[in-house]
This record gives C-alpha cells, structure tokens and sequence, in this order.
C-alpha cells in the first residue's frame, strides 16, 4: 500500500486519500452505471487525444502537457489535461466501418449491423442485466434508467430488448421537460385514470386477457404516472446546482447534459448517453476543433472532477469517443476525412485503470497500429467493469443466441 | 377582398360546416343514399373461389393445430382494421354511418373497395412498400429522392398497376432519378463519400431477395448462412447482376446525364482461403432455368427472373407482405424470410391466384379481407383467445399500431367528417407537420415494421400528456368533434355512443354507457364540454385506441 501511494506522490491529498480507500478495497463493487460523451460525427484524433504536434499530419495543432509525464493532448483540451491522471486513453482503436450509421452502430452496439437483428446499446444491456436499484441511489429507480441528452439520429436503442429499452430523450435540460405535466387537475387526472380509464380497460379486456396483458399498456401507463410524480425527476433539473459546480461544466448545452448526466446517476441510472455532435470536419478540421473542444474541454473535465469530489467516479464510467476518427492527410478544403484505422477513445472510473495510455499511432499517419483494440473489446470491457459477464448468451427474438459483447477483456484497462 | 368579407365568409363556412355535423352526430342519422360502387378490379364474386379455398385451407390448418376458430367480430371492427391496414387511419363517424346505412351482406366488400378507390389507400400503401424497398432514411443528398419515388409508388398503386411491372420498373430502370422515380430503387444504395458513384451491390441484392422474394441471402453476405441453405456465392452471384450498373452523372463524359444505366465491370470477390480475387458471374441462387440469356442487361435479366410466374418466391413474398399489413401480422414470419418449400397453403392458395390473375394487389387484399379468418374476433368466450389461436390466424392477432396509424387515429377521432386529400391545404399543412413530430417522438419502427413490440413510457407521456392529443380534445367548437359532441348532440346518450363511434370505432357496452352517460348527467356549457374531453382523452389513452384488434 505504501509503495502504491509512493507511485502516486503527485495526487493532491483528496486524490491521496481516495487511491488509499479504493485500494482498501480488494474485492471491490464492480461499476453501478456508464456515462457515455458521445463525439458524433467522428472527432479528430489529433486535435483531441492524440495530437503528433510537430509532424506533418498535425496540420499546424499544438498540444500541452498533461497530469501524465510524457503525455500530450491537443492545446483545444487544456483542463481535460489536467485531469488526465484519472483518464486512461486507448489510442489504438480500431473500426471496421467508416461509414457514420454502420460506425455509431458499431459503436454503440458492440457489434456491426446485421440485417437480421438490431443490437441493443450497451446502456440498454446494462439495465436489463443490472437490477432497479442501483448502489448508488437510496431506493429504486423509477424514472427511465437509459437516458439520452441532446440525441443525434441514431440515438441509443433497445435494439432486440425491446423498445423498452430505448433511452428515453431528452434535450437541453435547460429547458423544461415535455409531456411530464398533466394537462387537468389532480382530482380529474385520478379520476380520468382510477375510474373512467378501467371501465373501458375492462371492456376490452373480456375475451381477451392474456393478450391484453400482454400489451403491457397499463403498467406502461402505471409507470407513466409514477414518472411524472416521481421526486427523481428533480434529478433533470439542473437549476438546483450551485453556480460554481455549474460553472464547472461551461456555458454549454452539452456541458448542462454533463452535469444532469451525474445528477442522473445519483438516482441511479444506470446509463447516460450525452451527445455532442459536429465532428464530421471534411471542410476547414482545424476550425470545427476549436469550437467543439470548447465545449467538450470543460464539460469532460468538470465532470470527472465533480464525480471524484463525490465520491462517484468510483462506481461510474465516463466513456468519451465517436464513431471513429479523422484522416491524418488533411484535403484541399483543409477538411480531414473518415479515420476508422486508429484513433482514441478515453475511459475513466468504475473500476477502469487510471493514467493508461494504450497503443500509439504512426507519427506519419500510417494505417497500422500495433495491438489495436476494437469495439466489441471496449464492449466486452465495460461489461465486465459492470459486473456483467460479457460472453453471457441472450436468445435474441430470431432464436439465435447471442452474446451481451463478442469482444476479448481489455485486461490491461483493469485496476 | 376585404376583410369584413373575409369573416362573414368563414362565418359562413363554420356555419354550413357545423349544420352537417350536427346530422352525423345523431344516432338515427342515414345518408341518402349509399354512395355508388366505384370501379374496382375485384367483387366479391370474383374473389369467391379463392377465398373458398382460403377458407379451406386455413380450417385445415386450425384443425391440425387443435384450436377452434374464434366468434366473428363485429362488422364495424373488421371495417376498423381494413381502415387502419389501407389508409392508416380509422373511420370517420361520417364514413360510419354509411358504413351502417349500406346493406349488410357485402358491406365489407364495399367498405373495401371504396377505400381501395381512395386516394389516401396508394398514399399509405406507398409508404409502407417504400420501407421495404428503399429503407427510411433520406438516402443521399440529391442522388434519392424519397419523397419523389413514394409520390411515383403511390401513383402506381392507385393505377393498381400490375404488381410484377412495378418490380421489373424498380430491379431495371434506367434514367435519372428526378425523371424516373422508379430508378431511386438503385441511386438509394449509392454511398455519397464513394468517388467511383456505383450502386452498393450488396445493399441491392439484399434488398431485393428480402422485398420481393422474402429470403434473406444478405445473411450470407458474410459467411454461409448459418441455418438456412444460402451460401455466400448465392449471395455474390445475386449481386453481380449489379455489377454493371452505374451513376453516369458525375462523370463528366460526352453524354453526361444518363443517370443509372448499365455499363461495364464486373463484380470480384476475394476467396479468403487462398486471398485470390476472382471474377463473380451473376447467378440466380435457385430455379436458375428461369433466367433468360438475353438482353445483355443484366438487372433486365434479373428483374425478368424474380418475376418469373413460376418463380413462386415472388408472389409468396408479396403475399406474406400483404397479409402482414392487413393483420399487423406475417403469415409467415418474419415478414422477408419465407422457406422455398413448405409453406402453409393459405399461403400458395392467395400465391397462385396471384400470379393467375395478373398480380392484382386489389384482388390480393379483396380475397384476404372477405375471407372468414380476417373476420374472427380478437376476443374468445371463456378463457379468451389463446396465443394458439392467434398465431394460426384462428383468432385477429393483437398488435401495435404503428406511429403514423396512431396520429392518423388521433386526428380522425378528432374530426366528425373524414380527413382526406380534400381537406383544405392548410389542414394538410398543419397535419404534416404534427404527423412528423408526433412520428418521431413516438419512436418509429423503421424497417423492421412487423417485430412484436409492447408500448413505451414515452408513447404514453405523449399520448396522456402530449401538445397534439391536448389540441385535438380541448375545447373548440370549431376544430374537435369532443365540443362539437358536447354541442351537438341530442342527449348524454348520443354524445357518448358518438364519442365511442368515432375513437374506437365501436358503441359502448351497456356498463360503459352507463358509467359515462352518469358523468355528463345535467351538465352544461363549458362543464359539459369537459366532460366530453374527459371521455376522449380516456378513450384515446385506452389499450383498444393503440392496438389493432
């Protein structure tokens, strides 16, 4: 122990005394829930993670130290760089699909589209495999337990769960939630639903109710109701944080997505899907960067340093990546193209190793990286974090059986 | 015009317009006279030995399976799922009533073909062969034109167009996309990134072995397929009948807006063994006795070959899909992986008389909807309707409906007269745009229209809670029928079997006349008109209102 704290001397004493208790911890809980900042569109590689500042394929991007000796990070992710000492990066990962529906699918599911089934996101598989109360909340969780802020196209599906497991949407969390509110007064509301609702329900249901019950439609509208008088939707509103944890954050819609994200968790939700769109850069990269990295930058890092002030990085994931990344070649509309051979994705928390660096890529932009790793390994992985077998089988509605994750453990990834 | 002209106009149009509601509203209330039969290609003479043997075939197979057909349903339930299957909506309280003011024996057949007849049936139709065909998405910028190839489908269908011309236009048409929606089957694959501007190959026999063959060679795009026959050379040489095609906009040659045509190449695969790559010749994965050897054509080939009439695979798969949306249910499922032998033969009775009867869609759905199987109950004596009986079309399956047939239900429910392309066009306008919010929200299906789905928290906050429910169910004399009732109607009790006609396309039972016309008793003015929003809004939040039944 006191040799793991030597290793460990540059970590500001709150830091200190929390690698102390987590290392107490041998048998330690696995991961309660995953936070995924989603880059859609495909972020550069070298203007956020993995910048070769000084080689040609830099295109001119500069890069700054980080909490990590040796390591880089491009100059748009100052404060991420701070925080890097609980961030591991995997620079060499590795897409087969370099096309942005088939690559989020890939990314988000595990594994590559297949016409006959559709794969479920991970946060889908984590609330069917994880049970209604998280270890992080005080009691069941009875608002949606698979959230997406600011959802892209393809946000995260159930996939052959079921639309069950759909995350559920919402958007600037600014902005007041749709549909929560009962158009009428309580009496006519609980009238609408306790008397008059079931006089009809019981007409239908006559000769009828095994498949009526099958519809699941009154437990989905029960559920509905206990939503929206549930005191965890306090949990979307972010107004009741002081102003400087959200000026932690920064002044963005995806920053306030971030900050609801941890709110979320603490109600125990198990999976949160922030998206920050944009990235597909093929006109002008460098410029698109700056403006995104501006929101990413302290939005990533606020969050990472909020959940370890409390306590929760522990038991979270926070996930950071797109579908893929960005070409070091930079084409004549000063654009970067499609990237599926090596980029980054960055990882922190929930049992995941902190301050790892995996694999490195060409400095002259070649297309081989040595030990890439794969989607349906980050799958495989955070599964396991999460205490889900990930070569547990599902019988999916075809018949087929299918595992939660096809890929191998990420071994070098766990603490 | 001025503008004291203008409100003395809508005033007068309010007027004349609530004058005929006030009609409908009453329960005693018969048009005229029923409207004349519109030209059809089916009667339900015509259709009668098929539907005979229809009838034959699936008793048998109920017999087999042990399970005894369900009671008949209601006249105006089964015309509620022709309704929800054709136009993607339910009938209006108006179309109710000359529904019961028609005789009835062949009510239904009538019912059927004056939705057949109207416009909104190639409409919804379109929309939903175009989810087989081409997908949902918008496809490329500018190289597809969704919009464009379902107005082009829809056309067609409303033609009633041979169904096996329709596919031999989509597997072979040249020409630009804009001129010729058909050729949008092809330009939808077309990756926009790619610079070489080639049709996706593989996309493109995967697609048409799924949407007009119902088998699934695409599986065997990567590997053998793992339970069926298919092998990845079936798949390869399905494929290179698209090898020559190609986008000959961007090309920059002497005649440089030809759009799709055939030009040269050939499709190569690379054997993972050996890594040799090798020339793939196209090959029909079965009956390849079938395939002419002329024209030079090569998707001219293909296209003659899937519609070959002795290409069962072909009028199988149409039929499968037919009845999927007309039941909500495949009679073989899934709805695109239909074996090459053994199939049921209620499926081979409605096949052959297909492809004997020139590939008729409408006397496709004619034969189905009078047979006796589409009129059971979705509900049994007793015990009620066991999942046996479902599965074996003994008893009407319960399903979802589909987000565009619960908008187009809520927006019926909420007019007394029909919604159709006659209405104004800023009614049009606002339901178009409500109809892609409200889709959206509601979580579409997408391609995979058919999979058994259960309700979703969200559908219910939309439903119970939602702008576009609220909207149509508030007070307004003017635009809902729930005031117009609550104004209109004679007494509680004509205001509450008109609510029930025009939501759930059905009269109340005697406890549920007698539980609302209890809550409407001496009541008046605005009170009175909540009550009749009450009563819609539980209606339209019930299981019955989002399921097809």
């Amino acid at each position: 122990m006191a040799a793991g704290l030597g290793a460990a001397s540059w970590l500001t004493p709150v830091a200190q005394l929390l690698a102390a208790e987590a290392e107490a911890k041998s048998s330690r809980e696995p991961a309660q829930s995953v936070i995924l900042l989603w880059l859609g569109g495909g972020p550069s590689q070298l203007e956020t993670f993995d910048p070769h500042a000084g080689k040609k394929i830099a295109g001119g991007t500069k890069a700054v130290d980080t909490a990590l000796k040796g390591v880089q990070l491009a100059e748009g992710l100052p404060r991420v760089a701070e925080e890097l000492g609980s961030i591991s990066l995997i620079r060499s990962m590795r897409s087969k699909e370099g096309d942005h529906e088939r690559g989020v699918y890939l990314a988000k599911t595990g594994y590559r589209p297949d016409p006959t089934v559709v794969h479920p996101s991970i946060g889908a598989v984590c609330c069917h495999e994880l049970p209604a109360k998280s270890a992080i909340a005080k009691t069941a969780t009875d608002i949606p337990r698979h959230i997406s802020i600011l959802p892209d196209n393809w946000p995260a599906r159930g996939g052959y769960l079921g639309g069950e497991y759909d995350a559920f949407k919402i958007h600037d969390p600014q902005a007041k939630l749709e549909d929560l509110t009962a158009r009428v007064d309580d009496a006519r509301q609980r009238r609408r639903l306790a008397e008059d609702l079931s006089v009809v329900e019981r007409a239908f249901a006559r000769g009828r109710r095994r498949a009526a019950e099958g519809t699941l439609h009154r437990e989905t509208i029960e559920n509905a109701r206990i939503m929206m008088t549930s005191a965890q939707l306090k949990a979307f509103d972010i107004s009741q944080e002081p102003e400087n944890v959200r000026g932690m954050y920064g002044d963005s819609s995806f920053g306030r997505g971030c900050l609801a994200a941890r709110r979320l968790i603490e109600v125990g939700v198990r999976c949160v899907e922030v998206t920050l769109g944009g990235w597909d850069s093929h006109i002008n990269n460098h410029e698109v960067h700056k403006n995104l990295n501006a929101a990413l930058d302290p939005a990533f890092a606020g969050l990472i340093s909020d959940l370890r002030e409390r306590g929760l990085l522990e038991n979270t994931i926070v996930v950071c990546g797109g579908e893929f990344g960005r070409s070091p070649d930079i084409n004549p509309l000063g654009g970067r193209d499609h990237w599926p051979h090596n980029f980054t994705v960055a990882l922190a928390g929930g049992g995941i190793r902190a301050g790892v660096v995996l694999g490195e890529t060409d400095p002259d932009g070649g297309r081989e990286t040595p030990n890439p790793k794969s989607f349906p390994d980050l799958h495989a992985t955070l599964l396991h974090a999460l205490g889900i077998d990930p070569a547990k089988e599902v019988i999916t509605p075809i018949g087929r059986p299918l595992k939660l994750a096809e890929g191998e453990i990420i071994r070098e990834l766990l603490a | 015009m001025g503008l004291w002209a203008k409100n003395l106009l809508f005033a007068t149009v309010v007027l004349t317009g609530l004058g005929g509601m006030a009609y409908v509203v009453r329960p005693g209330y018969r048009p005229g006279r029923p409207e004349q039969l519109p030209a059809v290609h089916f009667t339900p003479s015509e259709v009668q030995a098929t539907v005979e043997g229809l009838n034959a075939a699936l008793r048998q197979s109920w017999q087999t399976a042990g399970v005894a057909p369900a009671p008949r349903a209601e006249d105006l339930a089964i015309a509620r799922r022709i309704s929800l299957a054709l136009t993607g909506t339910i009938p209006s309280l108006e179309e109710i009533r000359k529904f019961e003011a028609y005789p009835g024996e062949g009510r239904l057949a009538w019912w059927t073909s004056h939705l057949l007849a109207d416009r909104r049936s190639a409409d919804y139709l379109a929309e939903r062969f175009t989810r087989a065909y081409v997908g949902v998405v918008d496809g490329p910028f500018l190289l597809f034109r969704r919009r464009r190839f379902r107005i082009w489908l829809a056309d067609e269908l409303y033609a009633n167009r041979p169904y096996d011309q329709l596919v031999r236009d989509l597997i072979a048409t040249d020409g630009v996309w804009t001129d010729r929606p058909a050729a949008n089957f092809i330009t939808a694959t077309i990756n926009p990134d790619d610079e070489n501007n080639k049709p996706n190959v593989n996309a493109l026999a995967g697609r048409v072995t799924r949407a007009f063959l119902g088998i699934r060679l695409d599986c065997a795009e990567c590997h053998d397929h793992p339970f069926a026959a298919w092998k990845q050379r079936d798949f390869q040489g399905l494929a290179a009948f698209f090898a020559q095609t190609e986008n000959a906009l961007f090309r920059g040659e002497s005649k440089p807006f030809q759009g799709i045509r055939e030009g040269s190449g050939e499709l190569e695969a690379e054997d993972y063994a050996t890594g040799e790559k090798h020339v793939i010749a196209p090959a029909a994965p079965f009956q390849p006795e079938l395939l002419p050897s002329a024209p030079e054509h090569r998707r001219a080939r293909l296209a003659a070959w899937v519609t070959h009439p002795e290409n069962k695979a072909f009028a199988r798969a149409t039929v499968n899909r037919i009845w999927a949306l007309l039941y909500g249910r495949a009679l073989v499922e899934p709805v695109d992986d239909i074996p090459l032998d053994d199939v049921p033969a209620a499926l081979d009775v409605l096949a052959d008389d297909f492809s004997a009867h020139g590939y008729d869609l409408r006397r496709l759905i004619g034969a189905i909807v009078l047979s006796e199987s589409f009129a059971r109950d979705s509900a049994a004596d007793d015990e009620g309707a066991s999942e046996r009986q479902e599965q074996t079309f003994a008893a009407f399956p319960l399903t979802r409906l589909r987000p565009e047939q619960v908008i187009g239900a809520v927006w019926q429910a909420a007019r007394l007269s029909t919604v159709d392309d006659d209405s104004h066009i800023l009614v049009q306008l606002t339901h178009y745009g409500e109809t892609n919010d409200f889709i959206t929200r509601y979580g579409d299906a997408g391609e995979d229209e058919f999979e058994p789905q259960s309700g979703t928290i969200p559908q219910r906050l939309l439903m119970m809670n939602g702008d576009l429910v609220h909207g149509k169910i508030e007070q307004n004399p003017l635009a809902n029928a729930a005031t117009q009732l609550a104004w209109l109607a004679p007494d509680d009790q004509s205001a509450v079997e008109g609510a029930y006609l025009a939501v759930l396309t059905r009269r109340p039972t005697r406890e549920e006349a007698d539980h609302f016309i209890a809550r409407l008793r001496d009541s008046h003015g605005d009170d009175r008109a909540r009550r009749v929003e009450d009563l819609y809004w539980t209606l339209l939040n019930s299981t019955e209102f989002s399921w097809n039944h």
